[in-house]
């Protein structure tokens, strides 16, 4: 059932494509609700998510012995159901879209709909094919509707992901070449030989973990995240950066565990090192939105990190941490791009602390308390209870690592904390007038302001819904992680 | 021997040959010419695919001269498609004058490409090139009234009239060598004992003859000139229908006349051979054809160097050697040859409606026409090789092979070039398309070809570009040859194993 995701959100591209423009938003939303549904429906009906089991299989290049395969786990299906939650959501951030918007939510469906493929494949060209598809759409959304510094970040963003798709095109070929087949089951009990592992399995990894935002490699993720479109950023640090984490898990520390053996202390000092120098860059950005996307490359450390413990916990809670970042970072970039930046045009937080945004849009400083508690690994959200894990499980593998990361802990709580206060809770109330002179703002401002402009329905069901769902993970972690551990047991390189 | 035999199993030549006349002859007597003209040469063209379908399997005439199998049947097919989008490509973009000649030129290039992919035997492989090159000369140099058309035609001329001596050199060095023309026979005697220093020059010369034809790098000069200058379908065609006759017949060469003699282009285990050869220019060409394309301001350009870099892609399967990296190769260029046409189609009318081809000519197309768009976004990502476009299968198909050929991945290094370079093309790639889907359009830039200036700033649907219907057919065909060869690349790459099963 699991696969109809895949099918309807790229039927709604091309529908999209067919239909008249006062429609587009309404077949976004139908779509990304239908995949939703299916994603949320196939979550709870699955019970033995501990393997990897196939559910469609057919010949697609019988010479090469390439095949359409797709599959799920618990892993799989997390990662579908975080991938439709915000799919909704962003369409729902992105409702205001006027500007060519059959082609805007097109290139956005295309996104959702390649990443649903990547989670679901089960075969290494399919998912590689998946993968790559996602790339060209994240550049139109970003160069068209994004905004400051737009058709740069965008093509640094594109250029990034390719090269890492370049990395792994040389792992797949390679891998092609050695095994004979591209059959992720198959490849899973398949013994390549230990050199092979040892220079396949970086190339492959790091090629996957550029999309996961891993130092040194992270800087493409603030750029393109500020860059981008409110809905663009959500799902690209929402989602697209968790394929290159799940793509990392699923085929390169599972087809080369003795490389991954060989390499995982490395791992796991790049993300302590993305966890505390994105925390440290954070705190000493100007604009909100550049402060939330280096708090997406700290979050993603914390995958990293959990990746690297190679035991049962550490990686569920990497699991569990992607599936938690994922619905924060998209509901902290609505409040930014959307609830924020479309009312006052401008992200300068000293800008933003002279306007007093609770008074004037109080639905939004209540979401972005929400997600920034939610952020900093309060108790009771759904980043405390992935941290604590992944930190459970670190601690078996890398005692130091998580004293470091304890430092980390407390950077990421001090950036979230001036961002809050700097946006909503500062004292020097000078009226909701921009100074002008000193701030930067974009070109489609008019003197007009639009802070009088309510939060508007969807922007709060869209909000509420990534809420919910944070909320949910927070207080009953059991839920995901039942799902979650048994497939992350089942993989290869535990044992 | 039986003439009439002779005439039934040449019966594609004769036919185009006869189309060529008539079309010759039309092109002179009628003043309504122009459309009849292009009427004739296409219903000519699709004629002789249906003599190609009419032959039998397998026919060998005159010891080699004319080969009939499944290989040489798809790849004629093959050949005449191209030709036959570029006698629609014709029709819409150029020469109102003189149609029935430029038409009979390319019909005469087209027969050219047909002994070449249907020849094994170093005489008419020789005729076949010079039928094409002289042809395509003049094509290229078509358009009188302008001057880089002139430029084009004699550079392209210049250089492909040396490399052609160098070919026939080549070719005669190895039939003194050998005392023979047949490939199979001349590849008999070079497994026979070691390489002689003499016929060593004649394998390279030969070799260097067709890196001129698929413009590798360092013998790709006259590539952009020509590419650039060209008439629009005359460029079309050399960089198409020229190319894939020539991957067909280089790889028949070096496989079936020069396949002893391989060497290894494995990084720790270089043997000297033609491999090592090939591996030179295609990492030559990958590099040099990725890096100048970077800087270029027109798109012809930019497509001319791009094509430099992937004729060193394709190389790469000739270097991986036997049937599956040919099999590769010929996937390859076919599916790049379909892109490029494609790519030219979008060019012309763009050239047509703005009188330009450089990138800002480009800029706002999607607000334009979103079908010139769209198609222009299949061609330019397959060609960067991006999924699930057949470019992308095609790398995927061609990097595989060449990792499992090299034996403990001695190729390695071969294909970590061109993964690099193929990264590097994605940017000016999207710099064309960022012209087409982002960029609003300059003032001024949209003269009709009449002269009359449209305005700027309306309504976005103010200045459509009207296709007509055979335009819009044959570019929606030629994208869902690349959407389709992407998606579903079985049937194909099996056609071309089965047909590759002779080879040695």
């Amino acid at each position: 059932m699991i696969a109809w995701t895949i099918y309807i959100t790229f039927a709604g591209a091309i529908g999209l494509l067919l239909m008249p423009r006062f429609f587009a938003r309404w077949i976004a939303l139908a779509t990304a609700l239908a995949g939703f549904v299916v994603s949320l429906l196939a979550f709870f009906e699955a019970h033995n998510t501990g393997t990897f089991a196939t559910i469609v299989r057919l010949p697609w290049i019988p010479t090469l012995g390439l095949e359409y395969h797709i599959a799920a786990d618990g892993i799989s299906l997390t990662l579908a159901l975080v991938t439709g939650l915000t799919a909704v959501s962003a369409v729902l951030f992105s409702w205001d879209v006027e500007h060519r918007p059959n082609e805007f939510f097109f290139w956005l469906l295309l996104v959702i709909g390649g990443s649903y493929g990547v989670f679901l494949s089960a075969d290494l060209f399919l998912l590689f094919v998946f993968y790559e598809l996602v790339i060209v759409p994240k550049y139109f959304l970003i160069a068209i509707w994004g905004s400051t510094n737009k058709e740069y970040g965008a093509m640094k963003l594109t250029l990034y992901s390719f090269l890492g798709g370049a990395l792994v095109f040389l792992g797949i070929a390679a891998t092609y070449a050695t095994a004979g087949s591209l059959d992720l089951q198959q490849l899973a009990l398949y013994k390549f030989s230990l050199p092979f592992q040892t220079w396949a399995f970086p190339v492959m990894f790091l090629g996957f973990a550029i999309l996961a935002g891993i130092w040194p490699l992270h800087t493409w993720a603030p750029t393109g995240h500020v860059a981008a479109p409110t809905a663009g950023s959500m799902l690209l640090a929402g989602i697209v950066m968790k394929l290159g984490a799940y793509a990392a898990l699923r085929v390169a520390m599972n087809l080369f565990p003795d490389g991954f053996q060989i390499w995982s202390k490395w791992i796991a000092l790049l993300g302590v090192i993305g966890i505390v120098y994105a925390a440290a860059v954070a705190l000493r950005q100007r604009d909100l939105k550049f402060v939330i996307g280096y708090s997406s490359v700290s979050h993603m450390g914390f995958v990293l990190l959990g990746l690297a413990t190679a035991n049962a916990l550490g990686v569920g809670g990497a699991v569990l941490q992607m599936f938690s970042h994922g619905v924060i970072a998209a509901l902290l970039f609505a409040v930014a791009g959307r609830m924020i930046y479309r009312r006052t045009h401008t992200r300068d937080l000293d800008a933003l602390s002279d306007m007093r945004l609770a008074r004037a849009l109080p639905f939004a400083a209540f979401t972005f308390v929400i997600a920034s508690a939610a952020s900093m690994g309060i108790p009771g959200f759904s980043g405390f209870a992935a941290e604590i894990t992944i930190l459970l499980g670190a601690w078996k593998a890398y005692p130091t690592a998580v004293l470091i990361t304890g430092a980390g802990m407390v950077l990421v709580a001090a950036f979230t904390l001036r961002a809050l206060k700097k946006t909503f809770f500062s004292d020097k109330y000078r009226g909701v007038r921009l100074p002008q002179g000193r701030v930067q703002v974009d070109d489609d401002w008019d003197e007009q302001s639009e802070l009088c402009v309510p939060i508007t329905a969807a922007e709060k069901c869209g909000a509420l819904l990534l809420i919910f769902a944070t909320l949910a993970a927070g207080l009953y972690p059991k839920l995901l992680l039942d799902r979650i551990l048994p497939a992350v047991e089942a993989m290869r390189f535990l044992k | 021997m039986n003439y009439l035999e002779l005439l039934k199993l040449a019966a594609p030549e004769a036919l185009l040959a006869l189309t060529a006349l008539v079309v010759l002859a039309l092109g002179l007597a009628t003043t309504r010419g122009p459309g009849i003209c292009s009427a004739v040469a296409a219903a000519g063209i699709l004629c002789a695919s249906a003599a190609i379908l009419l032959l039998p399997e397998q026919a060998t005439l005159f010891r080699g001269m004319l080969v009939i199998s499944p290989l040489t049947s798809l790849f004629k097919i093959i050949c005449l498609a191209l030709a036959f989008f570029t006698v629609i490509l014709a029709r819409g973009s150029c020469t109102p004058r003189h149609r029935g000649e430029y038409l009979a030129l390319l019909l005469l290039a087209t027969i050219g490409l047909l002994l070449l992919v249907g020849s094994e035997e170093l005489l008419m492989i020789f005729i076949g090139l010079e039928l094409t090159g002289l042809s395509l000369y003049v094509m290229a140099g078509f358009d009188k009234t302008d001057q880089r058309s002139a430029e084009a035609g004699l550079k392209y001329f210049l250089f492909g009239s040396t490399a052609s001596a160098f070919t026939l050199f080549g070719l005669s060095l190895v039939y003194g060598m050998c005392g023979t023309t047949g490939l199979g026979a001349i590849g008999e005697k070079v497994a026979a004992g070691p390489v002689a220093p003499l016929m060593t020059a004649g394998i390279v010369m030969t070799l260097i003859g067709f890196a001129f034809k698929i413009a590798a790098a360092p013998f790709h000069l006259w590539a952009p000139d020509a590419y650039q200058g060209a008439p629009v379908p005359s460029a079309a065609f050399i960089a198409s229908g020229s190319k894939v006759a020539s991957f067909v017949v280089l790889g028949k060469i070096v496989l079936i006349a020069f396949g002893p003699a391989h060497g290894s282009a494995a990084w720790h285990a270089m043997v000297a051979g033609w491999a090592p050869v090939l591996a030179v220019l295609a990492a030559l060409s990958i590099v040099i054809g990725n890096l100048v394309a970077l800087a270029q301001s027109n798109v012809r350009r930019l497509l001319a160097y791009s094509a430099v870099a992937h004729a060193g892609y394709t190389l790469l399967g000739l270097v991986a050697g036997g049937r599956d990296g040919f099999g590769a190769t010929l996937f390859y260029t076919t599916t790049y040859a379909f892109t490029l046409v494609g790519a030219f189609a979008v060019v012309a009318m763009v050239r047509h409606e703005t009188g330009g081809d450089e990138i800002k000519n480009f800029a706002g197309l999607s607000s334009r026409s979103p079908l010139l768009s769209g198609c222009m976004a299949i061609f330019m990502l397959s060609l960067a090789g991006l999924p699930p476009l057949a470019g992308f299968f095609g790398k995927f198909y061609l990097f595989s092979t060449a990792l499992r050929a090299g034996g403990n991945h001695g190729l390695l290094w071969l294909v970590v070039l061109a993964l690099l370079g193929s990264f590097i093309s994605l940017y000016y790639y999207l710099t064309v398309l960022k012209a087409v889907f982002v960029d609003d359009p300059e003032p001024g830039i949209l003269k009709l070809a009449t002269g009359r200036v449209r305005p700027i700033g309306g309504p976005e649907t103010s200045s459509l570009i009207s296709l007509d219907f055979l335009q819009r057919i044959s570019l929606i065909s030629l994208a869902a040859v690349v959407l389709v060869l992407g998606l579903l690349p079985g049937s194909f790459v099996s056609q071309i194993a089965a047909a590759l099963s002779s080879l040695p």
